[in-house]
């Protein structure tokens, strides 16, 4: 347990173009260009308002219910021989961390005068957050979704239509997280005008991956304080899963200048860190899932969260420069952390976070006797029907595993 | 006082045409669709009155794209397309008219900037369009491109501010690519106003060639946008045609159509 505060800051804001180091950017059709640039100015002047800042905390405790809590897991700590907290995300309204960017991001296209907000969404949890929202504030919302993953995330599909919202099916390519994400932006092209793009993690082009990690940062602001009261420091690992990065990104702004190891963990057929190639899509420079020529690969994993090629390029800055690890699992070690949580802890995680879980189980001797803080990114509900059809043997259940 | 780039071939080409009061026809071409024949439309194009051709080199996820380049990049790709292949295949084109590589930066990003602009150069192509690179993100890749003398065309959208388009207008070669529309490619009922507003601003600051592109659909609109701007860039309604009857000769038509109509325009 440590607490010593480096002198450098890990986790700076980027370069005016952009860029955490070299990754980065701003990679859009021209079209979007003054929209982005727009964005830009409009959250530094709203990030600069005391009033602007009051309402989001309002929001976020009012609304959202937060603080979450931290919560540590006697049980498990027992059975894998080292101590384990965790971040209580899953106990935010809507389930999930998703709610604090889409927050933030509401709030800031109502002042930025936007009257609809198109968002994309994988396993359904960042599409019902943008819903509520939209609900909340009043404004039209259209979720792109990828055909696979509307029918594994039934559940999620219909909440967000309760909640008022269009859900659209992207049909193109692997019919998940990126072709929703294709989708979206095509849709934000021709309506730029009058909608702000609600995207969903710290990825796209700038301001999107700083913007969104700003408003996740209150993950790792609590977590810090709460570790600080209960362990009087830093713990030895902060682990987070990672497919686009918003949930690791939100804690570890927390730690990064602590001396914890900070460790992001990705699904084996989605690691586009672990791929190690960087790649221009969806607006940013970052590492990506490419082929030879170029072409960007169709990710395959349990979890449609993670469901993603690309990362944010804060994540391959972070990996880049050493201060972030990134590690990967595959679909039976998470569904077997998904268990382990749930039986040993009363709590059913999301597929998402179990990847951290499954790379704890799989790294116990190297955590032996350390700290590690988990960040419980969301909870199981969406996951259980999928999850029961997979122990049952039904072959479209068993297809979202990859083979 | 820097003296002004030279003229590159394609701008070269498109400015005398221009200049002999020609309206610009621009067909766009997927590069790998249909898998044996696209190189024959590329030659049907240019023998039907093209004055330029655009070749597609089909990328996984082309943001700019509506739903017909869509699907024909995703046949081209289903079938085994790749960059380095088609620009093997472009090299044995035999057209009169500059050729324009068209493709997402992810393809030249990886390749390498240098490699790609080379690959272009001994291919025959004269310029190229990157959608999804704009003017802030474009130095690596103008650097390499300018010493290999292929001209980069930048798009000119409508969303911009004055000051901005005479900065893409400023840096762009070739011409200038004015979008017609708040919007992804595809065909559209009408023409745009936004069109038409497009090629008036263009024209107002440069002597560039103003060609605008995008919701551009039938001889009537690229008549009545060129009579404003100095021409057209036809995608979705040529490539729809190859996707609806699975053969190039109506969409060759379609190209003679659009040329007659800029010509009586």
């Amino acid at each position: 347990m440590t607490s010593t505060v480096s002198a450098t800051n890990f986790m700076d804001d980027p370069d005016d173009n952009g860029r955490f180091g070299k990754f980065g950017g701003r990679y859009v059709p021209e079209t979007l260009v003054p929209a982005c640039a727009e964005l830009e100015v409009g959250f530094r002047e709203a990030w600069a308002d005391q009033a602007f800042r009051e309402e989001f905390e309002q929001l976020l405790q009012t609304y959202a219910g937060r603080p979450s809590g931290l919560t540590e897991c006697a049980n498990l700590s027992e059975e894998l021989g080292f101590r384990i907290l965790i971040k209580r995300e899953d106990l935010n309204h809507t389930g999930s961390h998703k709610i604090n960017n889409v927050l933030g991001q509401t709030l800031l296209a109502k002042r930025m005068g936007k009257s609809r907000i198109v968002a994309e969404t994988g396993a359904g949890q960042h599409g019902v957050a943008s819903a509520t929202a939209a609900a909340y504030f009043g404004m039209d919302c259209v979720v792109y979704m990828g055909e696979v993953d509307m029918e594994r995330q039934k559940l999620n599909v219909f909440r967000m239509e309760l909640l008022g919202a269009e859900v659209r099916p992207a049909m193109s390519g692997s019919r998940t997280l990126k072709d929703a994400v294709n989708e979206a932006m095509r849709n934000w092209v021709a309506t730029v005008e009058s909608t702000h793009y609600c995207l969903g993690s710290v990825m796209g082009p700038h301001p999107y991956p700083w913007m969104v990690r700003q408003f996740h940062s209150v993950i790792g602001d609590e977590a810090s304080k709460q570790c600080d009261e209960l362990i009087g420091g830093a713990p030895d690992y902060v682990v987070a899963c990672v497919g686009g990065g918003s949930n690791a990104i939100g804690i570890f702004s927390g730690f990064a200048n602590s001396d914890a190891q900070l460790i992001g963990v990705e699904p084996e057929g989605g690691a586009a860190v672990g791929s190690a190639v960087p790649g221009v899509v969806h607006g940013s420079e970052s590492y990506l899932m490419q082929d030879e020529h170029g072409q960007v690969l169709e990710a395959h994993s349990v979890s449609a969260g993670l469901d993603y090629p690309g990362v944010g390029p804060e994540h391959a800055h972070l990996a880049d420069i050493g201060r972030a690890r990134y590690e990967s699992v595959n679909d039976r070690e998470v569904l077997e952390a998904f268990e382990l949580m749930s039986r040993s802890e009363g709590i059913i995680p999301a597929l998402e976070p179990a990847h951290g879980l499954a790379w704890m189980v799989k790294a116990k001797e190297e955590l032996a006797g350390k700290t590690v803080l988990l960040n419980l990114s969301g909870r199981g509900d969406k996951d259980v029907a999928q999850v029961q059809a997979i122990k049952a043997g039904d072959p479209a259940a068993l297809s979202t595993m990859r083979p | 006082m820097t003296e002004a780039p030279q003229l590159g071939q394609l701008e070269k080409h498109l400015r005398s045409r221009r200049d002999n009061g020609r309206k610009l026809l621009i067909p766009y071409v997927t590069g790998g669709y249909p898998v044996e024949d696209w190189p024959r439309l590329v030659e049907g194009c240019a023998e039907a009155g093209a004055d330029a051709i655009e070749i597609g080199i089909p990328f996984s996820d082309p943001v700019m794209d509506g739903t017909t380049i869509q699907e024909s990049s995703s046949l081209a790709l289903a079938a085994g397309a790749d960059p380095l292949d088609i620009l093997g295949q472009v090299s044995k084109i035999d057209v009169d008219v500059p050729l324009i590589a068209m493709t997402y930066y992810n393809i030249c990003y990886h390749m390498g900037h240098r490699r790609f602009a080379s690959q272009l150069s001994n291919a025959g192509i004269s310029a190229a369009i990157l959608p999804d690179l704009p003017l802030e993100e474009a130095g690596h890749w103008t650097k390499a491109a300018d010493a290999e003398a292929v001209e980069t065309i930048l798009l000119a959208a409508p969303t911009a501010p004055d000051e901005r388009l005479v900065r893409i207008v400023e840096r762009s070669r070739g011409f200038v690519y004015g979008v017609g529309l708040v919007g992804i490619t595809g065909e559209r009922s009408e023409l745009a106003t936004s069109a038409l507003e497009m090629a008036r601003r263009l024209k107002a600051i440069t002597d560039k060639p103003v060609v605008i592109g995008v919701g551009v659909s039938n001889p009537q609109q690229a008549a009545e946008v060129s009579e404003v701007a100095d021409g057209v860039v036809v995608g979705s309604a040529v490539i729809r045609r190859v996707l609806d009857s699975g053969n190039i000769d109506d969409a060759v038509e379609f190209v003679a159509q659009l040329r007659a109509g800029l010509d009586a325009g």
